[in-house]
């Protein structure tokens, strides 16, 4: 039963492993994919050239480099990128003493892990795509293992492609019937989510125009009713207090502020968020939210956060109001926080802002932003480096500057002209897409503005950056920047037809995530709820499951026990065609009868066709008779039974 | 008095015989139908299983659906990997041949004709009376397939055959399925030649009981002689016997030619070890095609040098 493979067999396993390695290149550092090639080349050559399989004094040293090589280029063996790294390329070292049926297994069934791990670093339909080439050549490799004689690739190939489509109804049923716990079950290695993006709790000038060169989706949104104009689409995050030098950070000493009260007026605005991870806290929603969903809890400063980072998609409800009113008291403790500022940075700008205290709140705010309107600010995204007191650099020198500058300045004026003064982060606007009906809003539409307080009012949203630049905030990114390519591709507004093709991948890519990615426990529960008309408890989910697939193996083995029908060669179907004729007018073959005596019959009851009828019965004994039917006579069987058929007797 | 107390005998002999559906032969013919496949995971199963487990805990852990897609398709494709091994072997058609008469402890080869009855084709069937000498063939439809499966005898005897197993683990190499067949096919053993012969143990020249017959061997023609009933063919000479009226035998003398008495009496020791002498006797005496007779407690075998009575003797010696 378990003998030694033969060379087709290990050219097959190392052609597999070396696709399954391909389709990892991008998660893998250079150096662990050359040397796990030159491990799959040595074995080839080894089996090739008849060299002696390496001892354990060269795979020893090789080990120890490897396992060096590995804690060097990761820091150690933890997390996500080492551990897979490890576990290729001991894959690989291990085909230098693979030789029996037992290493082969062994070496396959690992390489299917592997596989599995693609999906660690990302979800995508394309990877979703790359992953089943392996999976067909893998199980493939097992068939050719486990096979005694020698078949052709093509068959194992084959039965590995039918094994695998048998297998997808009960994937699905297990996809969605087995039921779902939200993890994590322990704490994620640190570079899990390392390639998230999105806003961060602090603010410093460069953090946002970089993330407005990223062209990922930060989320999705599905609005209920009318979608509101681009200039109410402020999507909230978090909410910057404390200043020092040019760092921007939220206030450290939160604990104990009071929440502030929010009163709304007119119509609210309900939507679906569709949130992709971004590894930290933040809800975004729309100004200003009243109602959030379960999981998340609104912070003083009515910013919505979830209890714990947030490292999958999720999908939540909630309603917002455009017109509020937030904060009319302002406590102590708070105005002193939205006044603060680091002594002696600035000098020019706190002398400027000074000047101003005899103004009252709204005069200051104008003043600043006739300041920004005026002067000849200019919005970019690649802005000067500012060197100290960067506000002074940038109010009275560069005057080039991104959201992050106006925002920052501004604030920095409203407080040393002593009105009470935050930044808010977040997103502005967003692009509709027609396909789908929903927004999307990509993280090049990250944005900082101000709030500051006013008596009556409250606090208030300034804008600074629609003073330089109305048409950010009014079209959207793409419109406010003259050098559109300092843009990622897909927020430029040129090349329409890519627009519009990447809208409609947009909308498949949203369905898959809300389908495919986005099918959690709640959502589980949710689709069994609209099934069944009531909540499913899991002892119930467990029990429909296995019905299900109980009924689908049966399905299964009903249809792999059939008999297979005795394949008929042509001649037999083009003869029972002739017979089903005659039969309809009541002319029937006897067991005993012969082909050519059934014919004499036939001829007695239509003698008019009577060459045809003989010519048939000759053929059909001929055909019948030889080893390889002749393709022409079979055809000329066909002729004459068609026209025997088509004319009426 | 061990093998009286049942258990450990039980667990002696291979244990799962005694308590598996098996597939009676009916005529020699064995169909094996569902309910006697039984299957069970290998060692690579089980570890393809722990993979399979470690996916479903990466992917609760990281909350990857794909993941969840991978681990889900991963077990599907064991389960169905499992109706494919077991329709591998279910409805098989199972013919055992008769079997050829062997000496004791040596491999009787057991030709089996497998054949499948659902037009499908079978690949990696193993077939085996012991686990050590498996014989793999596939089974193409229609199309019924030798298999030549040696089984060791140790006793002499008219013995059935040991239960057959047939197993196969196509096609992933992650289950076992196996099925258990028993055939009513009796096959003689005959008993083991002993390793030495003590020749004065046989009753040597004894002229006076066929005179005639004195002096004939094997090695130099000698002449012929009126065929006789019971002479062999091997010794007609069928060119003279075509020329003339009559047929003739070839006459043969040989030096030390004489017909053996092999006598139970003359023999010492035990049953089996007298048995077996005396099989080392007649064994011996075909091998140098010598003419003898065979004297057993209750049975006497007159002379003879044929195959025919060479198989005779074993027989009366196996059967006693």
């Amino acid at each position: 039963m378990m003998h030694a493979p033969n060379a087709t067999q290990l050219k097959w396993l190392l052609i597999t492993l070396a696709i399954v390695l391909v389709t990892h290149t991008p998660n893998l550092p250079v150096w662990v994919i050359a040397s796990s090639l030159f491990f799959g080349v040595w074995r080839y050559l080894i089996a090739r050239k008849q060299w002696v399989m390496p001892t354990i004094w060269i795979l020893l040293p090789i080990t120890i480099v490897i396992s060096l090589g590995i804690i060097f280029t990761f820091k150690g063996f933890l997390g996500r990128d080492a551990s897979l790294s490890l576990l290729i390329i001991m894959c690989a070292l291990k085909l230098l003493e693979t030789n029996t049926t037992r290493d082969y297994m062994i070496v396959t069934i690992l390489a299917y892990f592997v596989v599995g791990n693609l999906f660690l670093f990302n979800q995508t339909i394309a990877t979703f795509i790359i992953s089943i080439p392996p999976l067909i050549l893998l199980t493939a490799t097992l068939i050719n293992t486990s096979l005694h004689h020698r078949q052709p690739m093509q068959f194992s190939l084959k039965l590995a492609g039918q094994l695998l489509l048998q297998a997808v109804p009960l994937m699905l049923i297990l996809f969605v019937l087995f039921p779902r716990i939200p993890g994590p079950l322990w704490g994620l290695p640190q570079d899990a989510n390392k390639a998230m993006s999105g806003l961060s709790d602090s603010l410093q000038f460069g953090h946002i125009s970089n993330l407005t060169k990223n062209s990922a989706v930060a989320f999705r949104v599905q609005f209920k009713g009318e979608i509101p104009a681009n200039h109410q689409l402020y999507w909230r995050g978090p909410v910057l207090w404390h200043q020092e030098d040019r760092n921007w950070t939220m206030s450290s000493t939160k604990i104990g502020l009071t929440p502030e009260k929010a009163e709304v007026y007119d119509a609210p605005i309900a939507y679906t968020m569709t949130l992709e991870p971004h590894n930290r806290l933040w809800m975004l929603m729309l100004d200003m939210p009243t109602q959030i969903p379960q999981e998340a809890k609104l912070t003083h400063d009515y910013v919505a956060v979830a209890d714990k980072p947030i490292r999958a998609r999720k999908r939540y409800e909630a309603v917002s109001y455009p017109q509020y009113k937030l904060g009319a008291d302002l406590g102590e403790r708070e105005r002193a926080l939205s006044l603060q500022l680091t002594d002696g940075e600035n000098p020019r700008a706190f002398e400027l802002a000074q000047g101003w205290t005899s103004l009252t709140a709204t005069d200051k705010v104008n003043k600043a932003l006739n300041l920004f309107r005026q002067d000849a600010f200019f919005y970019t995204l690649n802005p000067p480096i500012l060197g100290k007191n960067p506000i002074d650099a940038f109010l009275f020198e560069s005057k080039r500057g991104f959201c992050e500058h106006y925002a920052t300045s501004f604030v920095y004026l409203m407080r040393a002209a002593g009105v009470p003064a935050r930044i808010v982060t977040g997103y502005q606007g967003g692009e509709f897409n027609p396909n789908g009906n929903y927004l999307i809003v990509r993280q090049s539409d990250a944005h900082a503005w101000a709030e500051v307080w006013l008596a009556e009012k409250g606090w208030v949203r300034v804008d600074p950056t629609a003073a330089v630049s109305p048409e950010r905030i009014e079209f959207g990114i793409s419109e406010a920047l003259s050098h559109a390519n300092e843009l990622p591709l897909m927020a430029r507004k040129d090349y329409p037809w890519l627009k519009r093709a990447y809208l409609s991948w947009d909308s498949v890519n949203n369905g898959w995530n809300q389908w495919v990615l986005g099918y959690d426990d709640k959502k589980q529960r949710d689709l069994l709820k609209k099934i069944s008309g009531r909540s499913v408890k899991l002892q119930e989910m467990l029990v429909w499951m296995i019905s299900v697939i109980v009924l689908a193996m049966s399905a299964t083995a009903y249809f792999l026990l059939k008999q297979n029908k005795t394949k008929q060669n042509p001649t037999q179907r083009l003869y029972a065609q002739y017979l089903r004729h005659l039969k309809r007018i009541g002319l029937v073959p006897q067991a005993s009868e012969t082909a050519l005596d059934f014919a004499e019959r036939v001829i007695s009851a239509l003698p008019y066709h009577q060459h045809r009828i003989r010519e048939i019965a000759q053929l059909y004994n001929v055909l019948m008779y030889s080893a390889s039917p002749n393709p022409e006579l079979v055809s000329a069987l066909a002729h004459l039974i068609k026209d025997l058929t088509l004319k009426k007797p | 008095m061990r093998e009286k107390i049942w258990p450990l005998r039980f667990w002696a002999r291979s244990w799962w015989q005694q308590w598996f559906r098996v597939a009676k032969s009916t005529q020699n013919i064995a169909t094996l139908n569902a309910r006697q496949i039984y299957i069970l995971p290998t060692r690579w199963g089980l570890l393809y299983g722990v993979v399979v487990i470690a996916l479903l805990v990466g992917s609760i852990n990281y909350a990857l659906s794909l993941g969840f897609y991978i681990t889900f398709l991963l077990a599907a494709v064991g389960n169905i990997a499992m109706l494919h091994t077991w329709r591998n072997l279910v409805h098989l058609q199972i013919a055992t041949h008769k079997v050829n008469p062997i000496f004791a402890g040596d491999f009787a080869e057991v030709t089996l004709t497998v054949s499948d009855i659902k037009n499908r084709p079978r690949y990696a069937i193993n077939a085996f009376f012991h686990k050590d000498k498996t014989v793999t063939q596939n089974i193409a439809v229609n199309q019924p397939q030798t298999f030549v499966v040696p089984v060791s005898m140790p006793k002499r005897g008219r013995h059935t055959l040991p239960r057959l197993i047939l197993n196969t683990q196509f096609p992933l190499n992650f289950l076992h399925a196996w099925a258990v067949i028993e055939s009513p096919l009796q096959v003689l053993v005959y008993p083991k030649p002993s390793d030495t012969f003590n020749r004065q143990h046989l009753s040597g020249d004894t002229h006076a009981q066929n005179g005639t017959q004195l002096n004939q061997g094997d090695e130099d023609f000698n002449g012929h002689k009126n065929y006789q009933l019971g002479d062999p063919p091997s010794r007609v000479d069928w060119k003279a016997s075509s020329r003339s009226i009559g047929m003739f035998t070839k006459l043969y003398s040989g030096t030390g030619t004489c017909t053996l008495w092999l006598d139970w009496a003359l023999t010492d020791g035990d049953k089996e070890t007298r048995i077996s002498q005396l099989t080392r006797g007649v064994f011996d005496a075909h091998a140098a095609k010598q003419r003898f007779g065979l004297k057993l407690p209750h049975l006497i075998l007159q002379p003879d040098d044929s195959a025919q009575h060479y198989h005779h003797a074993l027989t009366a010696l196996a059967l006693l």
